[in-house]
């Protein structure tokens, strides 16, 4: 259920105290006992008298005095009454500190995307891209590893039963992440009101980065623990 | 005579620069550059900084399937985003240029990918430069996903009205994962091979229809020429068919659920 705003509130009750008989108790007085008379106010009649003369002389129709304002092609517009927008229809767009997204948007989306191509293209010049030996099903290299962002699962799997390391526990944490929304109830982001999510996602993301960094850095041959100062990275990293 | 000297003391580039102004002028003037930039195109003749060109750069041309007119002052301030979304787009955007570049060159065949890729080191113009950066803007790709989603969890970014957002983002990151994985296995090198068969080894373990989904994947028992296909296609073909499909709801979604979050 939306709430009501109060000004249709409290409209409505005149409203209604308008039909039982009783005189709505007015609280806009002054701007309502303007717009009620058919009265022109004097200084606006006279203004008109002398401005829009030939517009009174010539059409039939304006029996009363043509009103103020006269446009510059002798049309005349009168101004019957202003409605406010919030008396009618309930705006729910209000006025927010706003800038426009150009210049202020793009040109932060084009700098970054300047600087990760220039970034992207130095790398690029300097450092190829692994190419080993043909593909061959006969000679295993030694260690076998899997891309990087794997790592973890692959680290996970010299310490529980594939079953848990590669399903259960992959599987329960995709789960979790994608109904992250749904399961965090709590409706404020402010930090401090989210020790407990937050703590709980780096403990998470931390579990995997540890991994990851296990997994590429410190497993040599045989995927046994290894210092990449001893080996060197050789043979044991590749991107 | 001596105008006509007066005339040539005019210099050069002087004439260059007037030369240039004028045809710059009749090309601005013309219908058929009236007909490509809509009114308050910054590159219409007499584009001037106002409040209404501003708003129509955006609203008169093709970005506007994109960004709204304006957004939240604090939408825009790096330090909030990291414009880590935004990159990963741009990231997915350049692999898309530079993997049909490769297309050119590469072949899914046992026989013939390793040494279409050798070749394009050594044979084709910028060819291993090309293949550099797919393969590094690749890894970017993944990293600045993994960051972009950790940067909106610690916003609480996912909270509603964004709740759905969420949902599509992770579907995005795995998407992610499975395109450099399948990217993976292209090259047809000692590298590519074993590191798939690590990974697919895992797939197995799936209970109930992990082998079926392996054998689906693979082609067979094991890595072969078939997989090769298959992945080949699922790179380069169906799975960035499902990515642009997910990221057109994901852009569309944040701005439906009221622009980006925040600010805090």
């Amino acid at each position: 259920m939306t709430e009501i705003p109060e000004h249709l509130l409290k409209r409505s009750q005149e409203a209604k105290a308008k039909a039982d008989g009783d005189p709505a108790p007015s609280t806009d007085a002054g701007g309502s006992s303007d717009d009620d008379g058919e009265t022109i106010p004097r200084s606006l009649l006279e203004q008109s008298q002398q401005g829009g003369a030939p517009a009174a002389a010539g059409g039939g129709v304006a029996t009363i005095a043509p009103p103020a304002m006269a446009g510059p092609s002798g049309n005349t517009h009168r101004l019957l009454t202003v409605v406010k927008s919030g008396s009618i229809q309930d705006v729910k767009a209000t006025p927010g500190d706003k800038v426009h997204v150009w210049p202020h948007l793009l040109a932060a989306e084009f700098t970054a995307a300047l600087f990760i191509t220039a970034f992207a293209l130095v790398f690029s010049l300097f450092i190829n891209a692994p190419l080993l030996e043909l593909a061959n099903h006969n000679a295993t290299p030694n260690p076998s590893k899997a891309p990087w962002y794997f790592l973890g699962l692959q680290e996970l799997l010299t310490m529980f039963d594939p079953m848990i390391a590669g399903v259960t526990i992959p599987g329960i944490v995709l789960v979790l992440l994608g109904f992250a929304p749904y399961i965090d109830r709590n409706p404020s982001n402010a930090p401090e009101d989210r020790k407990f999510a937050i703590s709980i996602q780096t403990i998470h993301l931390m579990f995997w980065a540890v991994l990851v960094i296990i997994g590429s850095f410190f497993r040599g041959q045989g995927f046994n623990f290894t210092y990449p100062w001893d080996t060197g990275l050789h043979g044991i990293f590749h991107l | 005579m001596a105008n006509s000297i007066e005339k040539s003391k005019q210099s050069l580039p002087e004439k260059l620069q007037q030369g240039a102004t004028a045809a710059a002028d009749w090309m601005q003037d013309s219908q058929f550059w009236t007909s490509v930039f809509r009114p308050g195109s910054i590159f219409r003749k007499g584009y001037t900084d106002s409040p209404r060109n501003r708003s129509y750069v955006i609203m008169n041309s093709v970005l506007y399937h994109l960004h709204p007119v304006k957004v939240k002052r604090h939408a825009v301030k790096v330090s909030y985003t990291l414009c880590l979304g935004g990159l990963s787009f741009f990231l997915f955007i350049l692999l898309t240029v530079t993997g049909i570049f490769l297309m050119f060159f590469y072949r899914p065949t046992a026989a013939a990918a390793w040494s279409d890729i050798e070749s394009l080191h050594t044979q084709v113009s910028f060819g291993l430069l090309v293949r550099n950066l797919h393969r590094w803007t690749a890894h970017l790709m993944v990293l600045s996903v993994f960051l972009h989603m950790a940067r909106v969890f610690y916003h609480g970014a996912y909270k509603a009205p964004r709740e759905f957002n969420w949902v599509v983002g992770v579907m995005l990151l795995k998407l992610t994962l499975l395109l450099s994985f399948t990217g993976y296995l292209l090259p047809w090198d000692q590298l590519s091979l074993w590191a798939v068969t690590v990974g697919t080894n895992m797939m197995g373990f799936t209970p109930v229809f992990g082998d079926q989904v392996r054998f689906v994947l693979l082609g067979g028992k094991q890595i072969g020429a078939e997989t090769l296909l298959r992945w080949y296609v699922l790179h380069v073909l169906m799975l960035p068919f499902v990515l642009v499909i997910f990221l057109a709801i994901h852009f569309w979604r944040v701005r439906k659920d009221g622009g980006i979050s925040g600010p805090l």
